[in-house]
């Protein structure tokens, strides 16, 4: 069998299309390459949405942090307490628990049945645990940079008969998101990166269907070989991560677009923060 | 453990309880919490010290040296640290079995035959014939390794931003004092770099914690290991029957990594403070501006 073969065969086996058993002898270079690179659509999945739902949950709770009113920061703060302080694999735990728990024949609300069973597969279940844990770090960042809004450009867009949502919008909020961009992108990298625990922390691989590093310890498993399926591994992380450093110093850039100096040179903090 | 326990299914209501969390299984469950502390407790310090020394290495002026901790350090960045704990152990372990097999069987055989990895009975670690507690040991031990591979990197990373962070003309002053390479490191860089390094090496510490519970995917018998054991339900053919529990076994676990971040987070701010003090960074600033002298 051909490479090429190969690639039609298993290249979107992850989710369901193509060939429906998974290679049981020889286990081919170009096998694995091809059914772990396939894993990997799971990991950019989970990583895109629980950003992109997590970035709008992580500022409605940095604002909230920041209230006045102790009805909105105390929740605020023991939500990021709780999602800071413990592990994510206990989270993805807990939650696949608590979810197994629901009815199985759903939820009758106003008469109308809500179906619960979707809740314990990984593509819902272990992406709202990856929202609301990056929710809490990044909330936590947001909440940093908001604190560090300098005072000037507040009073300023005061002068300008800014109020309310327009001054966050135009003035706080892009300030904030500058400030806090480079610690943002070591959360964003982070969480990636924690895509790989959820097919290893209870939410079953449905029919075989998992992320790059389940195919790869399906075939460290089988040929007893670990040193071919989780460099392959490795390497298809190394690439992605290095595109999501691109495209976040991408928006680095336009984010300091008015500053003459910042603009030209982004580093990264040396640190691993999170 | 009590007395009165000899016959559970007589019991009711917290008697039973009291029996039912003091039973064998439950005492071992208890000890492995004593588990994820031991391994806490030996891995930061290996980890520090593989850090140093990949930190070092990144500013050797040996090149080869310089390339290994350069990577060393960077190799966090890119890959998930839950590859390197699948990887590490089962490497290891057929790294050490390929080496006794050369030394001690006398068969040409190669190790690799086909998607088998075999190795003769004496090369075997730990040996078939050894007891039981030994292959725990052998586990722990790799899982020991695995950790302090991956956050002695993690650590390297922190530790050479903080080398990077001492001020330039701090160095050159001691090198204008006639100091060798050796002596500047000694003397000036490395007491210096600690407060840098205080920030990342926290935040690594709670990260450290937070990443015990994988422990569980190395096969060693730790608390997610004995939270899924004991809590999944038990029909009437067990001592204690009970539904599904598991939920409650692992509000039990997050409540302890709760209280060990918790304070965790006390104690590492009271060093911050202590180390701050006196130093010319913004934290030393504010403590001198908050007591007058």
């Amino acid at each position: 069998m051909s490479c090429v073969q190969t690639i039609m065969d298993y290249g979107l086996r992850s989710i369901g299309i193509g060939e429906r058993l998974l290679p049981r002898a020889d286990y081919t270079l170009c096998q694995q390459a091809t059914l772990i690179g396939s894993g990997l659509i799971w990991n950019l999945y989970f990583a895109v949405l629980a950003l992109s739902f997590g970035f709008v949950l992580a500022t409605a709770l940095a604002l909230a942090k920041t209230s006045p009113n102790p009805w909105l920061r105390k929740p605020a703060d023991a939500f990021i307490f709780v999602f800071r302080g413990s592990p994510l694999f206990i989270q993805f735990f807990i939650a696949y628990e608590s979810l197994v728990l629901l009815p199985r024949a759903g939820i009758d609300i106003l008469g109308m049945t809500v179906q619960t069973s979707w809740l314990t597969r990984a593509w819902a279940g272990a992406l709202i645990v990856l929202i609301l844990n990056t929710a809490a770090y990044s909330a936590q960042i947001f909440h940093g940079a908001l604190m560090s809004v300098p005072k000037g450009e507040v009073e300023a867009a005061d002068a300008y008969g800014l109020t309310g949502w327009k001054r966050f919008r135009r003035v706080i909020w892009p300030t904030m998101l500058r400030l806090a961009w480079p610690s943002y992108t070591n959360e964003a990298i982070f969480l990636f990166h924690a895509t790989t625990l959820v097919y290893f922390s209870g939410f079953p691989a449905f029919q075989q269907k998992g992320d790059a590093l389940y195919y790869a310890s399906y075939f460290a498993d089988r040929t007893f070989n670990p040193f071919v399926a989780y460099p392959i591994a490795a390497a298809y992380f190394i690439a992605a991560t290095l595109a999501l450093i691109w495209i976040f110093g991408r928006v680095n850039r336009r984010l300091n677009r008015h500053l003459p100096d910042a603009a030209s040179r982004i580093r990264y903090r040396p640190q691993l923060m999170r | 453990m009590f007395s009165y326990c000899a016959d559970p299914s007589s019991l009711e209501g917290l008697v039973w309880l009291s029996c039912y969390l003091t039973s064998g299984t439950h005492l071992l469950f208890y000890a492995s919490f004593g588990t994820v502390l031991l391994l806490l407790a030996i891995t930061a310090p290996i980890a520090l010290l593989f850090g140093f020394g990949g930190a070092m290495a990144s500013r050797s002026r040996i090149a080869p040296l310089r390339w290994f901790g350069g990577i060393y350090t960077s190799m966090v960045r890119g890959v998930p640290d839950i590859i390197f704990f699948l990887f590490v152990p089962i490497a290891l372990d057929q790294g050490f079995e390929w080496v006794r097999h050369q030394i001690l069987c006398d068969s040409d055989a190669p190790v690799r035959q086909g998607n088998d990895f075999v190795v003769c009975a004496a090369a075997k670690l730990p040996l078939n014939s050894a007891a039981p507690w030994v292959h725990d040991v052998y586990g722990i031990f790799l899982a020991v390794i695995a950790f302090s591979v991956v956050f002695g990197a993690f650590a390297a990373n922190v530790l050479s931003g903080a080398m990077q962070a001492v001020p330039r003309a701090q160095l050159e002053t001691a090198e204008a004092y006639g100091m060798s390479r050796a002596q500047v490191n000694r003397r000036v860089l490395i007491p210096q770099m600690w407060t840098y390094a205080l920030p990342g090496l926290s935040n690594l510490w709670m990260i450290l914690i937070k990443a015990t519970p994988l422990l569980f995917l190395l096969g060693v018998e730790d608390i997610v290991y004995w939270a899924r054991e004991l809590g999944g339900s038990k029909t009437s053919a067990f001592t204690y029957p009970h539904p599904d529990w598991r939920l409650y076994y692992f509000l039990g676990i997050l409540v302890f990594y709760l209280g060990m971040t918790w304070i965790s987070g006390r104690v590492l701010d009271r060093v911050t403070r202590r180390l701050s003090k006196g130093q010319a960074t913004m934290g030393g600033e504010a403590l001198r501006k908050e007591t007058p002298a």
